[in-house]
């Protein structure tokens, strides 16, 4: 093949195009312009104020609130990234924080940092033979992701419910509440536990060849057995990191409220946890993935839940709206559609080419 | 045959296709006749897929101009080129294996009344076309039920079953057809030649080219290199102006099986087999000899290496590697022990098109290390960097996607992720199936190399020339058996091969035939 240096654009172009190719461009645009959404509804949306040591504001609301999708994705983008979904990381929510709340309140003093210690490790233990359970399913028997992980999204509210008797257990806690909605050094406890989660997941991922072999495995499982990659292993650690980030995200969940309820806890939460994997730009057939971007699809959400409340979208429709900016999003995130849109006119869709009236091919 | 009367049905003029970085065809004509066989020619990179993929819609061109019966026509997607007449066969058989023969041909077009597909109707129009164009098969049946081969012909009848057909093209049809196959193939060309339809044929062998095509065009780097008859260009000729050069790579290569093998054992099989993949076989491999695997297709001889390499369970034998016994479980397991293996299926079974040319080099190093060690950077990009440049890879960049490399570069990427783990024992399935000459020969030239340094490989080609060419022996498979093993010497011609497969050193039933072709779809795919 010839290799001929493409003519350089002028410099602003090349910039921009650079910036739109980019994998986070779009992303990051639509939590950009949902945040200015706001700004009308809610005039100081932007402004931070310190009160009492503690920083307050809507940003800080979304980050804190957002805290356990974040974690939860995160660990979704790894199972992603095989070729595989775990479905059941909802009911690993519930079940974490139902056991951290029944450890701790079986206390004979709720507030002692070791029973809440005691309990943290009980939950983040149990999540990791939960996510190992899924591991194993899917990769030792073979059976496929969504259906391996469906059992325990079942199953696993009833577990969460026995654990709990039923009821919604409350505990009262000031060491308990620090997780989910105790403040330190002025910013929320949940932004640092979601920065050091994140933080090691770069590391793990990326510092090491683990990322380097998820990816290839979801990118040809069959080539990756062959190359000798030990994809067994591999996929069972990433539904065991699954468990393990959706374990920190109950016990989040649990603290915020300071009560366990197996019933609602982290309902749903699979659901937004794999639309901000998609919004982030990993493909659900496996493969490459982006942690970054993940982050960004999970505060979108989030961002977008508080956009709901603040412009006053009634409750009953709430739901349609936030299909309504998915459908956006998503279409945005297509080179196919944006291709259409952005340069409609440009192209009509040619004629059939039997047509008797000649034409002539023009160049770009 | 003269200069055809008929005004040509197809005309490209000076086609222009530039990828970033890249210009793909530069200025490039082609023209079609109508019932005429034209051969598009060149090696991998050369611009062929990207002259097919303008011409079908699936890129648009930057400059330049097609003609089509003599009205200039815009083709921007492949179903414009559907309505304008022109159809396409891939390599890869694009049909529903769990549908019938019938429902694939028409599958989208199914004749309908009110809605509601007129089955009979169907069956009958598929049954008739299938009759015209001379092939004998039960429409009724699932596609899945015929061998590869016959898919194919399914193919191409779906493909000129869309009225008015004016142009076919074929893209590498018979890479994976055996000898028979490929004859009934042209047969079903030549048929549908006589009725009009002008047939864009891309192949590799250059045999099945004089057989079968009119007419030749040569591309090499983009850029036109001449058209020919084809009863006026010999294969010599033909070889020069793809490769722009001389053949003497592969001539310098023709003395090297005369080299006696040295060395110690390295591998030893003894009545290693698995049932429906092949029969107990025996074999030996010594330090830097190199084995080829001769038979037809689905002989065994991709069954065979893969229990080499435990990418299968054996369940029986045993295998020795380097003194040890013990079964091979896993890749794994034979990996350790110093075997490597580049499957036949370079897409499905090699590489991570996602991952880039260096993450595909380094994929089997660090998957040997585990997760935990990774691969230092600075020794990662020498080692990759050495690599691309030794195998002359390109793009030589190691950011480049692979599935954006040409067939050629990928098989050597392929080459390259095993050559760094420095195997004992390298196994390669078809490592020149579907590359063009110039890699082709840089490919034989590698594995001479590799064996003179003590390196072990087993071979396996199609190509029985490949095989002599390189192998100081020969194990010949038929009907999934090792029939025989034939230490290679001046005395051994491809015709005593072909001997050898056809009558079966051993007790080998002929009438097993036609049940061993049949069941190549599950066997081999």
């Amino acid at each position: 093949m010839t290799t001929t240096s493409t003519p350089t654009p002028s410099a602003p172009t090349t910039l921009w195009r650079k910036a739109t190719a980019h994998q986070l461009f779009w992303p990051v645009a639509v939590l950009v312009a949902l945040l200015l959404v706001n700004v009308p509804f809610t005039p100081g949306f932007f402004a931070i104020h310190l009160q009492d040591g503690h920083l307050y504001g809507s940003l800080v609301s979304i980050v804190l609130f957002g805290s356990p999708l974040i974690l939860v994705a995160l660990g979704m983008t790894l199972v992603i990234a095989t070729g595989g979904i775990d479905l059941s990381v909802g009911a690993v929510v519930a079940i974490s924080g139902a056991l951290a709340c029944l450890v701790v309140s079986k206390q004979a003093d709720q507030g002692s940092v070791s029973g809440v210690l005691l309990g943290f490790a009980l939950a983040l233990a149990v999540s990791l033979v939960l996510g190992a359970w899924n591991g194993l399913l899917v990769a030792r028997l073979g059976i496929q992701p969504i259906i391996a992980t469906l059992i325990l999204m079942v199953a696993g509210r009833g577990v969460a419910q026995l654990i709990t008797d039923g009821q919604i257990i409350t505990v009262n806690s000031s060491a308990y509440a620090l997780i989910g909605g105790g403040y330190w050094l002025t910013l929320p406890f949940s932004i640092f536990v979601v920065t050091a989660v994140v933080a090691l997941t770069m590391v793990l991922t990326r510092r090491t060849a683990l990322g380097l072999l998820v990816e290839a495995v979801g990118g040809n499982a069959e080539a990756s057995r062959l190359v000798g990659i030990r994809s067994r292993r591999i996929k069972i650690m990433v539904y065991m990191f699954c468990g393990l980030c959706a374990g920190i995200a109950g016990l989040m969940i649990s603290s915020n409220v300071s009560a366990a309820d197996g019933n609602n806890a982290g309902l749903w939460i699979e659901l937004d946890a794999i639309l901000a994997v998609v919004i982030g730009g990993t493909s659900l057939t496996g493969g490459r993935f982006h942690l970054g971007g993940t982050i960004i699809g999970a505060l979108i959400i989030q961002t977008l839940t508080t956009t709901i409340y603040t412009i006053g979208v009634p409750t009953q429709t709430n739901l349609v709206f936030k299909a309504a900016v998915v459908i956006i999003v998503c279409l945005l995130q297509s080179p196919a559609f944006r291709a259409k849109v952005f340069r409609s006119g440009a192209r009509k869709p040619s004629p059939v080419p039997a047509a008797p009236a000649p034409q002539i091919e023009v160049s770009q | 045959m003269a200069e055809p009367q008929a005004a040509p049905v197809l005309q490209m003029a000076g086609i222009v296709k530039e990828f970033p970085g890249v210009r793909a065809l530069s200025g490039v004509d082609f023209r079609l006749f109508p019932g005429e066989i034209h051969a598009l020619l060149g090696e991998n990179g050369a611009g062929k897929s990207t002259l097919i993929k303008v011409l079908t819609g699936v890129h648009s061109l930057d400059a330049g101009t097609v003609t089509l019966e003599g009205a200039a026509v815009r083709i921007a997607s492949p179903s414009d080129a559907q309505q304008a007449g022109i159809s396409t066969v891939y390599q890869e058989v694009n049909l529903c294996p769990n549908l019938s023969v019938a429902e694939n041909i028409f599958i989208g077009r199914e004749p309908r009344r009110a809605g509601r597909i007129q089955w009979k109707q169907l069956r009958a129009e598929a049954a008739e076309l299938v009759t015209r164009l001379g092939l004998d098969l039960d429409v009724a049946a699932p596609v899945g039920s015929y061998p590869l081969a016959v898919q194919q012909l399914v193919a191409i009848v779906r493909a000129v079953s869309v009225g008015g057909t004016k142009v076919l093209i074929l893209d590498e049809p018979t890479s994976s057809l055996d000898r028979d196959e490929v004859q009934e193939l042209f047969r079903l060309m030549l048929r549908l030649k006589a009725e009009g339809v002008a047939i864009l044929f891309v192949s590799h062998f250059l045999d099945q080219i004089y057989e079968v095509c009119d007419r030749m065009t040569v591309l090499r780097n983009g850029a036109l290199v001449g058209e020919h008859l084809t009863s006026e260009l010999d294969q010599v000729g033909l070889v020069k102006l793809m490769i722009g050069k001389d053949l003497d790579v592969l001539e310098e290569l023709e003395e090297h099986h005369l080299r006696p093998a040295v060395g110690e054992p390295l591998l030893a099989a003894a009545g290693l087999g698995r049932a429906g993949g092949i029969a107990p076989f025996d074999l030996e491999i010594h330090t830097g000899e190199v084995v080829g695997l001769a038979g037809l297709l689905g002989s065994g001889r991709t069954e065979l290496a893969r229990l080499l390499f435990g990418a299968d369970h054996a369940d029986s034998g045993k295998i020795t590697i380097a003194g040890t016994t013990s079964a091979l479980r896993e890749p794994n397991d034979a990996i350790g022990r110093g075997v490597a293996y580049c499957s036949e299926n370079r897409k499905t079974e090699g590489l991570v098109p996602d991952l880039t040319v260096r993450e595909n080099i380094i994929l089997a190093l660090q998957a040997a290390r585990g997760w935990t060690r990774p691969v230092p950077v600075a020794q990662r990009d020498e080692l990759v960097a050495k690599y691309i440049q030794a195998l002359d890879i390109r793009p030589a960049n190691p950011e480049a996607k692979v599935s954006a490399l040409s067939g050629g570069n990928q098989q050597k990427v392929l080459l390259a992720r095993w050559l760094i783990t420095q195997p004992k024992l390298l196994i390669l399935d078809e490592p020149t199936r579907g590359i063009d000459i110039g890699a082709k020969a840089e490919i034989q030239k590698l594995v001479v190399s590799l064996s003179e340094e003590g390196m072990s490989v087993v071979y396996v080609s199609a190509e029985l020339e490949e095989v002599l060419r390189l192998s100081h022996t020969i194990g010949v498979l038929r009907d999934r058996r090792l029939v025989a093993r034939i230490t290679n010497g001046p005395e051994i011609t491809a015709g005593r091969i072909l001997e050898t497969i056809a009558s079966g050193a051993h007790d080998v039933q002929d009438t097993q035939d036609s049940s061993v072709r049949s069941a190549e779809p599950s066997g081999e795919h």
